[in-house]
């Protein structure tokens, strides 16, 4: 599997259930080691560092269900996700660009994580993930288990991010929504690229429209 | 003037509260559950008390020798635990073993020179050898030592530390997603445990002035020092000493006034244990404060 991710783009990956998007994810994110081949940022081999070296290199990853920390509040929450030394010394210029993106979860700062509602839990992974500072943010299934409206949202938040000069790389099951707003886009079959090309290009192929689609 | 009885069963509450504050670092905090304390505890208690009978070595700086001597140790099983990825109960039973090691690895050498046990030395009432004929010294004592380590819990559970390690407690995955180093922070947690634990074992020798290795190594005294935490409230900064004063009271109450049949007293303490664990999973310390809590809210609405 080859796949490749320029500066400022939203791209996806797609895929079934168990087709290895998410062991993607966490082989980027060097949660798990890939038995073979590289992973590099600007030419710098990411395979070989340890996760945290990763994430102070701005590689940010935003894991499936959330995985907030239900006991702490919401601001502690998001403190915690300012770990990386430079990303500690800009906290408040972070929680305030956070605040601006999730207006939400700013009135529920003192809130305890587990008290949210699903999309507001993921608005707080997501905020969590952007005060580590990155510059490739991997989303992993943000519309897992959220309704149509606030899928919706997430959505358009994400493209705020983008704009804002973050690259996304987006894995989803959500086809429709996550190609469409997509500058490119990767399909993954049983741990392989059976498709690849511009986002709204992909949702118009045939073998999507009929395999992931339905129509 | 209270008894020595009263004044012994006090050192035992204090010294049961700061061995379960320096388990609740690593256990309670970091999350990290280990089941072999006693591995720190006895080479605590023998590196100060081998150094001053060998060498003269005054057990206070035996009891710092003996707390990098925990250091060592706990660093050493921590990488090859935390290294290879062992949570959960397969930590707490690789902490077992190494407990268990070092109590064969005593015996067998102390087997030769000590059968009878390891003595130190009587020499009555010396600040300088730690040794006092008068137990309220080892009150005094004690009671700074859990008075810091107290301290210290207040100070890293509000710390950047301490929410690393609550946040590796809760969700490791998470944890790391956010570009916290879980393996550096966990070796953290061991070291400073192991290093009071081993402390704590120092204390002991000086108390008892007598060195058993099945005590000191043994399974009773690393559940001994976890249950305090536990029971009162793990990744809490008061539960050991809540958990301390329960167990001990319930222990001696249960053994001077329950006495149907040999044993049963011992049968007594399990069940309460097992009746807390059931009704108050997080411990006495959050059983406490539920009422209060809905005192509170019944007030404000």
């Amino acid at each position: 599997m080859s796949l490749s991710i320029e500066e400022g783009e939203i791209v996806s990956v797609v895929g079934a259930n168990g087709a290895g998007k998410t062991t993607l994810l966490k082989a980027i994110a060097g949660l798990v080691r890939p038995t073979g081949g590289a992973v590099e940022l600007r030419g710098e081999r990411l395979d070989r560092l340890p996760t945290h070296r990763i994430v102070e290199r701005g590689v940010v990853r935003v894991p499936e269900g959330r995985r907030i920390f239900p006991e702490m509040t919401v601001r502690e929450n998001l403190e915690l996700g300012a770990t990386p030394p430079q990303a500690r010394r800009k906290r408040p210029e972070s929680l305030s660009r956070v605040w601006d993106l999730f207006p939400i979860l700013r009135e529920r700062a003192r809130q305890l994580a587990g008290t949210l509602s699903g999309g507001e839990q993921q608005m707080l992974a997501i905020g969590r993930g952007l005060m580590s500072l990155p510059t490739l943010l991997m989303l992993d299934e943000p519309s897992l288990g959220l309704a149509p409206m606030v899928v919706k949202e997430i959505f358009q938040t994400i493209r705020r991010i983008n704009a804002d000069g973050v690259t996304i790389l987006l894995v989803e099951q959500d086809v429709m929504h996550s190609l469409g707003m997509s500058h490119r886009g990767y399909v993954l079959e049983n741990g392989s690229i059976v498709l690849a090309g511009g986002g709204p290009e992909l949702l118009a192929n045939q073998h999507i429209r009929t395999a992931y689609l339905g129509i | 003037m209270p008894s020595q009885y009263v004044i012994h069963l006090a050192v035992m509450i204090l010294f049961f509260a700061y061995l379960g504050a320096a388990w609740n670092i690593l256990g309670g905090y970091a999350g990290q559950f280990s089941f072999g304390h006693a591995a720190f505890f006895g080479l605590g208690a023998y590196t100060s008390t081998l150094l001053h009978i060998h060498y003269g070595v005054s057990p206070w700086i035996g009891m710092a020798l003996g707390g990098l001597a925990g250091v060592l140790l706990g660093l050493g099983s921590g990488f090859l635990s935390f290294r290879y990825g062992l949570r959960g109960p397969y930590f707490a039973l690789v902490m077992l073993a190494f407990a268990e090691m070092l109590r064969l690895l005593f015996e067998t050498w102390m087997s030769r020179s000590y059968p009878l046990g390891l003595p130190i030395p009587l020499k009555g009432t010396s600040l300088l050898d730690f040794q006092f004929r008068d137990k309220g010294h080892y009150f005094y004592i004690i009671l700074v030592m859990l008075i810091a380590v107290t301290w210290l819990c207040h100070r890293l559970a509000r710390s950047r530390v301490g929410a690393y390690w609550m946040a590796i407690r809760d969700n490791e995955e998470a944890a790391q997603a956010l570009g916290i180093d879980a393996f550096a922070y966990k070796l953290l947690a061991m070291a400073i445990s192991a290093f009071l634990t081993a402390l704590g074992g120092t204390f002991y020798a000086q108390y008892f002035l007598t060195l058993e290795v099945n005590e000191l190594f043994g399974v009773q005294i690393s559940v001994e020092i976890l249950l305090s935490a536990i029971i009162g409230g793990a990744g809490t900064v008061f539960g050991p000493l809540v958990g301390a004063v329960a167990l001990q009271l319930l222990s001696e109450v249960t053994r001077v006034y329950v006495r149907a049949f040999s044993g049963f007293d011992l049968m007594v303490y399990g069940g309460v244990l097992i009746l807390v664990i059931i009704f108050l999973p997080q411990g006495l310390l959050e059983g406490m404060r539920r009422p209060y809590r809905a005192m509170a809210r019944a007030l404000s609405t």
